[in-house]
C-alpha cells in the first residue's frame, strides 16, 4: 500500500532540492544508492551492492548507519538528502559512518531549508574510514532568505593507514544564517585528510567554522580550506587547525576570507602545531576586502565593477 | 586613435608622468620604449585608468573623444584593453571562462585558436582556473590570449616578454603581430629592444617624458646608445635641463 503522505513529502523535498538547483534525477533515478529525511521521517532508502544503510527514526531526528564493504568500489555517488520544509523544526542527525579497508565512494549530502524561519539542524558524525578507503564527502545547502536557521554540523573523523577524507561544505544559496561547522579529522600512516568549508555569509548571517586535522601517522597529509565571502552585517571566524605529530607529515591551512562593504567582520585564528621535528605544517591567511586588481583585470574586459565582483566572487565559492 | 597631450601625473611629490605627449595611429603599432622606472608602467595604466590614478594635467583622448573621466569598465566598451605586466590571478575563474569574457570571442574554436597563437595547447588549459597554480609564464601567456579574445579597438601590453622564457618569446611576438593583423592597434610598452622591433614606431620614454619617436632600428640604436648608458635616476626636472 502507498504511504500518500510519504510520498508527498518526498515530492516536495525533491521539488525544492530542484528548485535551489540540484538535479533532481539524483533524488528520483535507479540505481544509485540514496537516503531521503524530512524532519524525522525516513522518505526513501535505497542501497547497491557494496553499501548497507539502516536507520532509526527518533523524536527529534534520524540515526543513521552507513555501512561501505570492504573493498567495495560503488561506482555512482551516494545521494544523501536532509530537509525540513516549513518554517520552523528540529532535526537531529546521528550519523555513523564505517568505510571498510579498501573501499571507495563518493557521498553528496543535499540539505534543503527553503523556508526555514525557525529551523534547528544538527549533524553528528562518527566516521569511520578503514585503511587504504577512500572517502569523498560534499554537503551542499539550500537555504532560503529568511536566514532563520541554524546549522550545526560536527564530526569526528578517523583515516586509516593510506586512508582518504576529502569533504566540502558549501554554503552559498540564500541566507546563512547561524553556522556552526566543527569537524576533527584524524590521519594514521600516509593517511590523507583534506576538509573544505565555502560559505557565503549576507545580511546578519553568523559564521563559525572550525577545522582540526591531526597528523598522528608517519607521512600523513592534510590541508585545511576554508573560502568564505562577506557582506552586508556578516560575521565570521575561521579556526583552521592542524597538529604534525609524526615524522614526514605535511599539514597546510588555508584560509580567505573576502569582506565586500565596511560592516562585515571577518576573523581567522590559524593554529599550526608540530610535536616531532620531521613534520612540517604551514599557513596562510588572507583576509579583506576584494582585490583591486582583480576587479580591475574584468573591468579592463569591459565587466562593470558589480558584475566584476560577481565573477570574483562566484569564482572563490565554487 | 589615441592622443595623449602634455599627460601630468606626480605620486608622494614626485614626478612621474611629466609633460607626456605620445600619438598612437590606427593599424599601428606602436613601441614605448624605456628603462625601468621611467614610467612606462605608470603611461599604461592612465591611459587604460586602472590604480585610481588621476593626471594633475593633460588628456587622453580616444578616437577624438576625451577619455580621462571615464571608468576601466567604459574605457574597455569603448575598445581599449590592457595585458598587465603582473596580471592577477583569480581562484575560480577558468581560462575558458576568462577568455569568454568580454563576449568577443565566437565560440570555443576561437578560444582555443587564441591559446595557440601563444603557445598553450588548449586541451591543457582551457579548464584550469587562472589562479597560482599557473606559472607567471603561463599567466603572462593566457593573458595575451585574452587580449585577444577581447579584439580590443586598442591593446595596451605591458611588458609581454616579462616572466617569458627564450623558448616561448617567439610565440610572444607572433602574439602581438597577429593580434594587429586582426585589427587590434597596439600600444606596446616594453624595456626590450627584440621586442620594440615588431612595432611600427618607437617612442623612448625617460623621466616620464618621450624623447623622440621614430622607426624602430633607429630608436632602437638611439636607446643603446643614450639610454643604456645613462645611469640616470628618474628626475625630469634634471632630464628637462639636459635636453
Amino acid at each position: 500500500m502507498i504511504n500518500y503522505s510519504i510520498e508527498k513529502e518526498y515530492q516536495g523535498m525533491v521539488e525544492a532540492y530542484q528548485k535551489a538547483g540540484g538535479d533532481r534525477d539524483a533524488l528520483l533515478g535507479k540505481g544509485t544508492a540514496r537516503l531521503v529525511i524530512h524532519e524525522n521521517r525516513v522518505l526513501g532508502k535505497d542501497a547497491v551492492e557494496g553499501i548497507k544503510i539502516e536507520t532509526m527514526e527518533t523524536k527529534s531526528g534520524v540515526n543513521v548507519y552507513l555501512l561501505i564493504e570492504e573493498g567495495a568500489k560503488i561506482p555512482h555517488p551516494v545521494h544523501l538528502c536532509f530537509g525540513i520544509l516549513p518554517q520552523e523544526g528540529l532535526q537531529e542527525i546521528i550519523l555513523k559512518v564505517d568505510a571498510r579497508d579498501s573501499s571507495e565512494v563518493n557521498v553528496i549530502a543535499h540539505c534543503i531549508f527553503p523556508n526555514a524561519v525557525k529551523v534547528i539542524h544538527k549533524m553528528e558524525a562518527d566516521i569511520e574510514i578503514g585503511n587504504n578507503a577512500r572517502f569523498d564527502y560534499k554537503e551542499t545547502h539550500y537555504h532560503g532568505e529568511s536566514g532563520g536557521i541554524e546549522v550545526i554540523p560536527k564530526a569526528k573523523v578517523r583515516v586509516g593507514r593510506g586512508g582518504l577524507w576529502q569533504s566540502t561544505f558549501a554554503l552559498s544559496q540564500g541566507l546563512v544564517g547561524k553556522l556552526d561547522y566543527d569537524f576533527e579529522v584524524f590521519c594514521q600512516e600516509k593517511g590523507v585528510a583534506e576538509l573544505v568549508v565555502k560559505a557565503f555569509g549576507k545580511g546578519h548571517d553568523d559564521i563559525r567554522i572550525w577545522e582540526k586535522i591531526h597528523l598522528d601517522g608517519a607521512g600523513a597529509r592534510g590541508l585545511a580550506k576554508s573560502r568564505l565571502v562577506l557582506s552586508d552585517k556578516a560575521r565570521a571566524e575561521v579556526r583552521g587547525e592542524t597538529y604534525g605529530n609524526a615524522p614526514d607529515a605535511r599539514g597546510h591551512v588555508d584560509c580567505i576570507e573576502l569582506v565586500n562593504g565596511t560592516e562585515a567582520v571577518a576573523r581567522a585564528i590559524p593554529i599550526v602545531s608540530v610535536t616531532d621535528g620531521r613534520a612540517k605544517v604551514t599557513h596562510e591567511a588572507a583576509i579583506g576586502s576584494i582585490d583591486k586588481k582583480q576587479v580591475e583585470t574584468l573591468m579592463a574586459r569591459g565587466l562593470d565593477e558589480s558584475e566584476a565582483v560577481d565573477v570574483i566572487v562566484k569564482g572563490i565559492l565554487r | 586613435m589615441l592622443e595623449v597631450q602634455n599627460l601630468c601625473l606626480s605620486l608622494n611629490g614626485k614626478p612621474i608622468i611629466n609633460d607626456l605627449s605620445l600619438h598612437v595611429n590606427r593599424g599601428e603599432i606602436h613601441g614605448v620604449l624605456g628603462k625601468n622606472g621611467t614610467g612606462k608602467t605608470t603611461l599604461a595604466y592612465l591611459v587604460m585608468g586602472v590604480n585610481n590614478y588621476k593626471p594633475s594635467a593633460g588628456k587622453v583622448i580616444f578616437e577624438g573623444q576625451e577619455i580621462s573621466g571615464f571608468s576601466v569598465s567604459e574605457r574597455a566598451k569603448k575598445g581599449i584593453s590592457l595585458a598587465w605586466q603582473e596580471p592577477a590571478r583569480i581562484e575560480g575563474l577558468s581560462v575558458r571562462d576568462y577568455l569568454m569574457l568580454s563576449g568577443n570571442a565566437r565560440g570555443i574554436k576561437q578560444v582555443e585558436d587564441y591559446l595557440s597563437v601563444v603557445g598553450l595547447e588548449p586541451a591543457s588549459y582551457l579548464d584550469r582556473d587562472i589562479d597560482n597554480t599557473l606559472s607567471g609564464g603561463e599567466r603572462k601567456r593566457i593573458e595575451l590570449a585574452s587580449i585577444m579574445a577581447m579584439q580590443p579597438k586598442l591593446a595596451i601590453l605591458d611588458e609581454p616578454d616579462s616572466g617569458i622564457d627564450i623558448v616561448s618569446l617567439p610565440f610572444i611576438l607572433n602574439c602581438i603581430v597577429e593580434m594587429n593583423k586582426r585589427g587590434s592597434s597596439v600600444l606596446l610598452i616594453t624595456h626590450s629592444e627584440n621586442v620594440v622591433e615588431t612595432a611600427h614606431r618607437v617612442s623612448v620614454l625617460c623621466a616620464g617624458r618621450i624623447l623622440r619617436t621614430g622607426e624602430p632600428g633607429e630608436m632602437s640604436l638611439w636607446f643603446k646608445e643614450n639610454c643604456q648608458p645613462c645611469a640616470h635616476v628618474n628626475e625630469p626636472e634634471k632630464e628637462g635641463d639636459k635636453r
